[in-house]
């Protein structure tokens, strides 16, 4: 027993798990655009966790380009997009799908994106078009807003809330989770509406009011939805989560029984509509299949595919809803909205003032 | 000093560059203004709560430690080696794991609001309040509070309690004059380690804390991965630099203020005899199986319990023993977090930690051997092995972002190709950064161990007509074979388990275990929390592996 574990052995063990665990597949973006159309390559999509398609449109597409596309799902919205720029003299991916109107600037700024004139864009109205060298190019719309579970406040006796400011109410105490807008974008979207609705520094005084009526803080959508929001499948003690405007549909389309109402509904008060972009990664090799999937983002199939997948509404207007999202989802009547200059200017000073108002 | 250079060479590029980049980064003209501005206040806010919560840790672990330290060190009780075993191994988990084993018991879904839930009881919140913090720092360092008092404690000299207690002081009395003031240098030491060990606290905040807890290292990281702002990062940096340096200093002060104590002796441990006493040991010790055996113990099996409806699945279901997370482990969804299996992480783990061995040995040992050989070089080299454990892995993973991310030399076209790829986004970052971490350690190890091979042998040995290899081959290699195989698994360990850098530095197809359980674990829903189980609990057996491997190697070496 006593020799097993010589230093040659060791070395030997450690060769042998070296050559099983060999460095799993990279990423191919390196491949020659010139490759034989027999060897088929590989497209890389970054995204945000939330990202999600229908296996055929993605199949069909991999079948008319002889192309394997690859998804780097690389955290919410906000890492994802910085992960993208801490490594954009080498990018990861040669699109990057999810970075939102609230970190539209920092994107941009960076510079990670190469302009491309779409032909698809003059499909889409101007509204959703916020960058005009189109380096960056709207896939999708959503609003972000609170929800609540219907059953919950049926059962207690208690109005729903119709306002920001009902939130306030002592009945209310404890009973609204919301995302760290620091580390999550619908967090960020909300704060945003907070603003819009008050002023700055009026919102200030909000949050303050917030917090001492109980708000419950988590660091992302997931978690707050989840496990805190006490209509999922985490029954958690928050009757009321910020989500989005389409999330009731969601829990009609995924429940295990039908329904024919939906458990949850949203506040219409205090919304805030977010636009997804997607981007041509500079530097790509690709940039021929890169074109070709942002096209097919913006075009009908995938626009059809968009409201079952993701729970967002697509930009394209030619795209048709499905009859169950048109039925449950739902958009705000007047969400609020800043101009993406102000955005730019005060992000990281608004997330740092309700950081220090709310957390600490 | 040829020997030496491999080493120094490595930590100069990636140790001391990362951190000249940050220096540059933190202390440029936009310092100042950065720390007049709102950012001062949120940096001394920080800083204070930083400051807050490692003293509440240290003192509430000194608190369970001593009395723990006591039984220990003076009585004698069935299993209790198993017992003092079980205290120590929380020290050597990896921080995923301690925080995936307080999820697994008292967390949203965890064992006790399971219960809860079927009682029709509302729910307790553990996870994301302070006391989560505090509870799972007394968990990982009461260890060291046992093993460094505890040792003090049974080298005092029994005598001197005797002779109080015979001129007629009671118990209490004896306790508070003559032994309290006798070990008070060993608890100052232990309090300083836990403090520093608390003060730069990372996986524990993150993870049981939520977002209203930052301290700094959890703030770095804030402010490098999520806000992006890579200057108030490195200030912060340099700050937890600078406190964990100051406290290193007085750690090791105190440490050597240590080693001269009152003549020690050895100290017959007893068994516990009258009524109070064995109240004691048995009070003591089923606190340790409770507290230090419960969290290990809720992981694994709830790892292997089915006890919600997957997400969108209203139904209710019947709780069952199950090996879908782990089977869920194998399986490639388009749609999940990654887009590899989730157990490429495991088999990215294990290439990491190999590299971080290969590498750590390939230029510890030379060193070691250099060092142990001239005690002019060593002493002039010491400071530089030490500096590298002073700095958090947060900060290296920070370093690593702001040195690697543009190519390291544009100069000659020649080098081009291999040089003008930023290493910021090869996968063999981690590795590189792990073996900064492990190389400091690997040394001191193998140098130790180098240092107790008396040099008669070897020159007998030359005498005899031996080459210099046969030297090396026929004396040297046998006696440190198994110094070589322990800091081998501890650099393996390390890796494994290494979280801080590796959560700034991991890219995104290529998780590591630990980033991998984070981002499950952040990620609920039924079917990534049973995955975050399964992969802490095949993270906590590897761990426990490596570990048993390491005290295989110091056990030969105490002989």
């Amino acid at each position: 027993m006593k020799r097993i574990f010589t230093p040659a052995s060791l070395f030997v063990l450690l060769a042998l798990l070296l050559a099983a665990c060999v460095a799993p597949t990279p990423v191919a973006t390196e491949a020659a655009p010139s490759a034989s159309p027999a060897a088929p390559r590989t497209l890389t999509v970054m995204s945000h966790d939330s990202f999600n398609v229908s296996e055929e449109v993605i199949a069909q597409f991999e079948q008319a380009n002889n192309v394997k596309v690859a998804f780097l799902e690389a955290g919410d919205t906000g890492a994802a997009l910085n992960k993208a720029i801490l490594a954009k003299d080498a990018p990861l991916a040669d699109v990057f799908f999810g970075v939102d109107n609230t970190f539209l600037s920092r994107a941009l700024e960076a510079g990670i994106f190469e302009p491309y004139n779409s032909p698809l864009l003059a499909e889409i109205p101007a509204e959703f078009r916020l960058d005009p060298q189109n380096r960056a190019l709207p896939v999708d719309y959503g609003d972000v807003c609170i929800n609540y579970h219907k059953a919950w406040f049926a059962q207690k006796g208690l109005p729903v809330p119709t306002s920001l400011d009902d939130l306030l109410k002592p009945e209310y105490k404890g009973l609204l989770v919301v995302e760290n807008p620091a580390t999550s974008s619908p967090g960020l979207a909300f704060l945003l509406a907070t603003i819009a609705k008050y002023g700055d520094p009026g919102y200030l005084d909000y949050w303050k009011a917030l917090r001492e009526n109980g708000v419950v803080v988590v660091d992302g959508w997931e978690t707050a939805y989840y496990t805190n929001f006490s209509a999922s499948s985490g029954k958690g003690p928050q009757p009321m989560v910020v989500s989005y405007a389409t999330s009731p549909a969601a829990e009609v389309i995924f429940a295990a029984e039908p329904l024919t109402e939906a458990p949850t509904a949203s506040i219409f008060d205090g919304c805030f509509r977010q636009i997804e972009f997607v981007g041509i990664l500079k530097g790509t090799p690709n940039r021929d299949l890169a074109e070709k999937f942002v096209d097919l983002m913006l075009s009908v199939p995938f626009q059809e595919d968009i409201p079952l997948q993701m729970f967002v509404y697509p930009v394209n207007p030619a795209a048709k809803l499905p009859e169950d999202f048109v039925k449950y989802a739902q958009t705000a009547p007047n969400p609020a909205t800043l101009p993406p200059e102000q955005i730019a200017a005060n992000r990281e000073k608004w997330i740092e003032a309700w950081t220090q108002t709310v957390l600490r | 000093m040829k020997r030496l250079l491999p080493a120094l060479l490595f930590l100069g590029a990636f140790f001391f560059l990362p951190l000249a980049r940050i220096l540059a980064l933190g202390l440029n003209p936009g310092f100042l203004g950065l720390l007049r501005g709102s950012f001062g206040a949120h940096l001394l806010e920080v800083l204070r709560f930083t400051l807050f919560q490692a003293f509440v840790s240290t003192v509430l672990t000194l608190l369970v430690g001593l009395p723990l330290a006591a039984v220990f060190a003076r009585y004698r009780f069935p299993f209790q080696s198993a017992l003092r075993t079980l205290t120590a191994i929380p020290f050597l988990l990896p921080t995923v794991v301690v925080a995936a084993g307080f999820n697994a018991l008292l967390g949203p879904r965890g064992w006790l609001n399971v219960a809860l839930n079927q009682l029709g009881l509302p729910p307790v919140t553990f996870v994301g309040t302070l006391a989560a913090i505090l509870t799972a720092h007394v968990f990982y360092n009461t260890g060291i509070v046992i093993r460094i008092v505890g040792a003090a404690w049974s080298a005092l000299d029994p005598r001197l309690e005797q002779a109080a207690r015979s001129l007629g002081a009671a118990s209490f009395q004896v306790f508070w004059r003559v032994t309290l003031p006798l070990l008070r240098p060993a608890i100052l030491t232990a309090g300083l380690l836990v403090f520093l060990f608390d003060f730069t606290s990372y996986g524990v905040i993150l993870m049981l804390g939520g977002p209203r807890f930052a301290t700094l290292e959890v703030e770095i990281y804030l402010q490098a991965m999520h806000l992006l702002n890579l200057p108030a990062a490195s200030v912060l940096a340099l700050t937890q630099l600078a406190c964990t340096l100051g406290l290193s200093v007085l750690y090791s002060r105190s440490l050597n203020r240590l080693s001269a104590p009152v003549k020690p002796v050895e100290r017959p441990r007893e068994r516990p005899q009258t009524l109070r006493q064995r109240a004691f040991v048995f009070l003591v010790s089923t606190f340790v199986l409770f507290f230090f055996l419960l969290p290990m113990l809720a992981l694994p099996l709830r790892s292997v319990a089915r006890l919600e409806p997957a997400r969108g699945q209203r139904s209710e279901i019947a709780p069952s023993l199950t090996l879908d997370y782990y089977r869920e482990l194998f399986v490639n969804r388009r749609g999940s977090v990654f887009y590899v299996p989730p157990i490429t992480a495991a088999r990215n783990s294990l290439a990491y930690a190999s590299l971080t061995v290969l590498f750590s040995l390939a230029m510890g040992f030379p060193a070691a051997l250099a060092l142990s050989r001239s005690n002019k070089i060593a002493r002039l080299i010491d400071p530089l092995l030490i500096l590298p454990l002073g700095a958090s892995a947060v900060t290296l993973g920070l370093g690593y972002i702001v040195t690697f991310n543009r190519p390291l030399l544009s100069l000659s076209p020649a080098f081009h190709s291999l040089l003008s790829t930023p290493l910021l986004t090869s996968p063999l970052l981690v590795p590189l950064a792990h073996t900064t971490i492990a190389l400091p350690f690997v040394i001191r190890n193998l140098q130790s161990a180098l240092a107790t091979i008396p040099p008669r042998y070897r020159e007998a040995a030359a005498v005899l007509g031996a080459t210099p290899w046969q030297v090396w081959w026929h004396i040297d290699r046998p006696m440190i074979a198994r110094a070589i195989v322990s800091s081998g698994a501890f650099a393996f360990t390390v890796s494994l388990g290494e979280f801080g850098a590796a959560s700034l530095l991991a890219r995104p197809e290529y998780p590591t275990l630990p980033t991998a359980i984070f981002r499950f674990l952040s990620q609920p829903g039924s079917l990534n929390y049973g995955q975050a189980m399964a992969m802490a609990t095949l993270l906590m057996l590897l761990t426990g592996f490596f570990i048993w491997l390491i005290e295989r190697g110091r056990a030969a070496n105490a002989l």
